[in-house]
């Protein structure tokens, strides 16, 4: 059961915090947007688990679950608003907010 | 007498700023009470302080007045000290008594001018600043009294400042002084770097222990000094701006432009003549300069058909007069043609503005003509100062100054003899020049008449400055003619013995002949009044004043106002500018990716954030 | 158990990239759901039980299908899919996937790079978790509790206006 090496589960984070980041960066659509930040979010989750197994810790562990529980407020809020915004201003266009241009 | 002595600058100076600040205040007799009451009372305090300190053979007690600390730079620490010795008496005396006279004139000339508080300010401050300026014995205070006269030169010269005129001619004195000014101030850097002082005993001091006669410091200095005085005194190449400068009241004229300020030059390099002594060929330029101003302003002053313009060409020469004693060596000479200048000077400057007053405010000499019948006691003024002026032999003031410089010229070598001869020609053409507007004046027909009566302001001064013209010469005589030698006794104790050169009896006669004869063409050539007699281009050129002023222009006018042109968007200012307009074209980039997109921010977060992972990564 | 770990590892990055590259928002959920239980795979084999359990009935379990839920009732259609996929054009992914490549390979790089000897994962059961929950990180509990109440209120307070029909 420990046959794994935690080194191997960081190099996995950081692939998929580097597609959660293009993902940010590419899509348009604020739906789709907020999923690639979950992902991130998940990826860097996943980081403080295996560092918490390498070091047979639970404080790994422990930052996992206040990860989600940040990401479970942040996601309420987050889609909160996008219903909102397409109540409002039929929109789910990112671009969309520029009014702080300049 | 220590406090005495600080009073006499004080008090004119109190009544400038009191007259200052109650301008619109004060009625007119308030202002005269003030004004001329303070430069009166000044007289008085400075004939207290000659009587108390002349003693015995005329020889006159110095002291100093230190009245506070001014500054302490390092190891530079001059003070605010008065310095009273012959030569500054002498001129103390010049200032205030002559200057009392003429604002007691000027108190009537101007009577319903609307500027007359401003005026007796400007004139009060004048004074103050004269004294200052005679009174130091500090080269830096010195120089304080030395712009102060500027200043109040300009401000009086444009008293009348509604006439745009009046203004330019004002600036062109304050400019071609400021050259002047500029060299003054150059030698004293070089004076205070050298020495480390500007006090005038402890520079003379170091001037003769340090700096061996004829060398290269003491030359430049010299040399330099000599620039300051050439501009302020209107000597070759900077005597452009006198005659300009009539365009101020004639009273002003009278004060600044003939007896005082213009007279600060000669008392700078007499002042100083320890160091001058040290630089043969500045003295020698000084004589050199001295006489070709004198032959120049002479024929220049022949003429001229403006009134006040021939005294100031007149000004001008006598002026080189005394340059050309200073450069001989024959510094009490210089100093004492300083004192008759000023009496006949202030008395013909006067009795022209008399005139004029009288003339429904006319100056030009060809509207004039036959006014001895009308004013009489202008008329005897008048004559009494072209005699004087002219040094008629034996009975005038000028006389007797004139032929000290005239004998200290001969005595002092080749460049003397050359010197004498230029001297002799000056006094000749002097002769003619005055008596010609004295005749052209007062004889003949009269074609305009003169109107109203001249009152006792006026005439007081011109009575009192007559007489002085007569008996001033009895200050110095030639041993021959009865050897009284009151101003070598005062002087005595500043400039050392006077030589006793052997009296030349010849030089003497012929100096003293010239004049006559020159009285004589004179009255051949213009008795009758006015006759255009010579009408050239070289007459033209003359009235011009030799076209100094065109070369100017032309040399440096010009060039300079080219440049003005050439560089009319400042190259200078294009790199500031351009600095902010490279600032706005940043600006207009950066805020480019201000776009308010989200994406692009956060992209951009991303690309720092991968750049400051390389940094910690891969050092 | 190596095995196991490198299957679950490709699956989630085959299904991650899934999500950032459809047009259809359903269709990228649902490929999240399953990079989701991936990585729950993941945390198993790393000897994370606890954390597998959480990551499945939390993350995967609970909060995608509020996403599903507010996507459907966004109701998004066709059109929406097209308009998707018009803006994904080369230009667009071109940069910034450049950008998040060069960020994943420094990661890599810093991951490689200069560690010592390769440790073998062990296994933190959920009673050492409980035991450190309920010890020194009590305040980190009532801390994450606060912040769950802040997002309930906002939620609520945005969702009535939402409800008003704006």
């Amino acid at each position: 059961m420990g046959a794994v090496a935690p080194t191997n589960a960081i190099l996995l984070a950081a692939i998929l915090f580097g597609l959660g980041l293009a993902g940010v960066l590419i899509r348009r659509n604020l739906i789709f947007m907020l999923m690639s930040i979950e992902i991130m979010l998940n990826a860097t989750g996943l980081a403080f688990v295996a560092g918490g197994a390498r070091w047979a810790q639970p404080d790994g562990q422990i930052m996992f679950l206040l990860v989600l529980t940040l990401a479970a407020a942040e996601i309420s809020v987050g889609l909160a608003l996008i219903l909102l915004l397409q109540t409002r201003r039929p929109t789910l266009d990112s671009d969309v907010g520029n009014r702080l241009k300049g | 007498m220590q406090q005495l002595l600080a009073l006499v600058p004080a008090l004119p100076l109190l009544a400038a700023v009191l007259l200052m600040l109650s301008s619109t205040s004060i009625n007119t007799n308030g202002v005269r009470i003030l004004g001329v009451g303070s430069v009166g009372i000044a007289a008085l305090l400075a004939c207290r302080i000659a009587f108390a300190q002349t003693g015995a053979g005329w020889a006159v007690q110095p002291f100093d007045v230190t009245l506070w600390h001014w500054m302490r730079i390092g190891s530079f620490a001059p003070d605010v000290t008065l310095h009273l010795d012959g030569l500054s008496m002498v001129m103390m005396l010049v200032i205030t008594v002559i200057g009392f006279l003429i604002h007691l004139y000027a108190s009537a000339y101007l009577d319903d001018d609307p500027g007359y508080a401003r005026f007796f300010a400007c004139m009060n401050l004048f004074v103050a600043a004269m004294l200052v300026l005679v009174l130091a014995n500090d080269l830096l205070l010195l120089y304080v009294g030395w712009e102060g006269v500027g200043l109040c030169s300009y401000l009086l010269i444009g008293f009348w400042y509604d006439d745009p005129a009046n203004g330019r001619a004002a600036r062109k004195a304050f400019i071609v002084t400021r050259v002047g000014d500029t060299a003054l101030i150059s030698g004293l850097f070089l004076l205070a770097t050298m020495f480390g002082t500007l006090s005038i005993p402890a520079l003379m001091q170091h001037a003769t222990t340090s700096w061996p006669m004829g060398t290269a410091m003491p030359t430049l200095a010299a040399f330099l000094l000599l620039g300051g005085a050439l501009g302020k005194s209107a000597q070759l190449p900077l005597q452009t701006w006198l005659v300009d400068a009539m365009a101020g009241p004639t009273p002003v004229s009278a004060l600044i432009h003939a007896a005082t300020m213009v007279t600060a030059g000669v008392y700078l390099i007499a002042r100083t003549h320890v160091l001058f002594a040290l630089a043969p060929d500045a003295l020698l330029a000084t004589g050199l300069i001295g006489g070709a101003t004198l032959l120049l302003s002479g024929a220049s002053a022949l003429v001229q058909t403006d009134i006040k313009r021939v005294l100031a060409y007149s000004t001008i020469s006598q002026i080189g007069y005394m340059f050309l004693a200073l450069g001989v060596g024959a510094w009490d000479a210089a100093i004492f043609h300083l004192v008759t200048h000023a009496f006949f000077k202030a008395l013909l400057f006067l009795a022209a503005g008399a005139v004029i007053l009288r003339m429904h405010h006319e100056q030009d000499i060809t509207r004039m003509g036959g006014l001895r019948t009308a004013m009489p006691g202008i008329f005897l003024a008048f004559v009494i100062g072209s005699a004087s002026l002219a040094a008629l032999p034996l009975v005038t003031a000028g006389f007797y100054s004139k032929e000290a410089i005239l004998g200290g010229a001969w005595d002092a070598g080749a460049s003397g003899r050359l010197l004498w001869c230029a001297g002799v020609i000056g006094a000749f053409l002097t002769a003619i020049y005055i008596f010609r507007l004295l005749f052209v004046v007062f004889f003949g027909e009269q074609h305009h008449h003169p109107h109203g009566v001249t009152g006792w302001r006026i005439g007081v001064p011109l009575a009192v400055l007559a007489v002085l013209a007569i008996i001033g010469g009895a200050l110095q005589t030639p041993a021959l003619l009865g050897g009284i030698a009151i101003m070598p006794g005062i002087l005595g104790g500043v400039f050392g013995t006077a030589r006793e050169g052997a009296l030349a009896v010849l030089p003497l006669v012929v100096a003293s002949l010239v004049p006559l004869v020159g009285i004589g063409l004179a009255w051949r050539w213009w008795g009758a009044g006015l006759t255009s007699r010579f009408e050239t281009r070289f007459t033209d050129l003359l009235r011009d004043g030799w076209d100094f002023d065109l070369a100017y222009d032309r040399m440096i006018v010009q060039p300079l106002m080219w440049l003005v042109r050439v560089n009319h968007h400042d190259v200078i200012d294009s790199v500031y500018e351009g600095l902010g307009a490279l600032a706005k074209r940043a600006h207009a980039g950066l805020s480019l990716s201000e776009n308010g997109r989200v994406r692009w921010y956060a992209g951009w977060l991303a690309a720092g954030s991968v750049a400051a992972l390389a940094i910690a990564v891969l050092s | 158990m190596n095995a196991l770990f490198t299957l679950a590892a490709i699956i989630a990055v085959i299904s991650t990239t899934m999500v950032v590259t459809r047009t259809v928002a359903v269709h990228a959920l649902l490929y999240l759901v399953v990079s989701l239980l991936a990585v729950a795979t993941v945390f198993f084999t790393l000897g994370a039980a606890f954390a597998a359990a959480l990551e499945v009935i939390i993350y995967a379990g609970a909060i995608m299908i509020l996403f599903v839920f507010v996507v459907m009732m966004l109701n998004l259609d066709r059109d929406d899919a097209q308009r998707e996929s018009t803006w994904l054009t080369p230009k667009v992914w071109a940069g910034p996937a450049l950008l998040a490549a060069i960020l994943a390979g420094e990661l890599l790089y810093a991951g490689i790079a200069g560690h010592g000897a390769i440790v073998a994962a062990q296994e933190v059961g959920p009673v050492q978790v409980a035991l450190a929950l309920f010890g020194p990180y009590l305040l980190a509990v009532e801390l994450a509790s606060l912040l769950l109440l802040a997002g309930l209120i906002s939620a609520y307070h945005l969702g009535r206006d939402s409800g008003r029909g704006g």
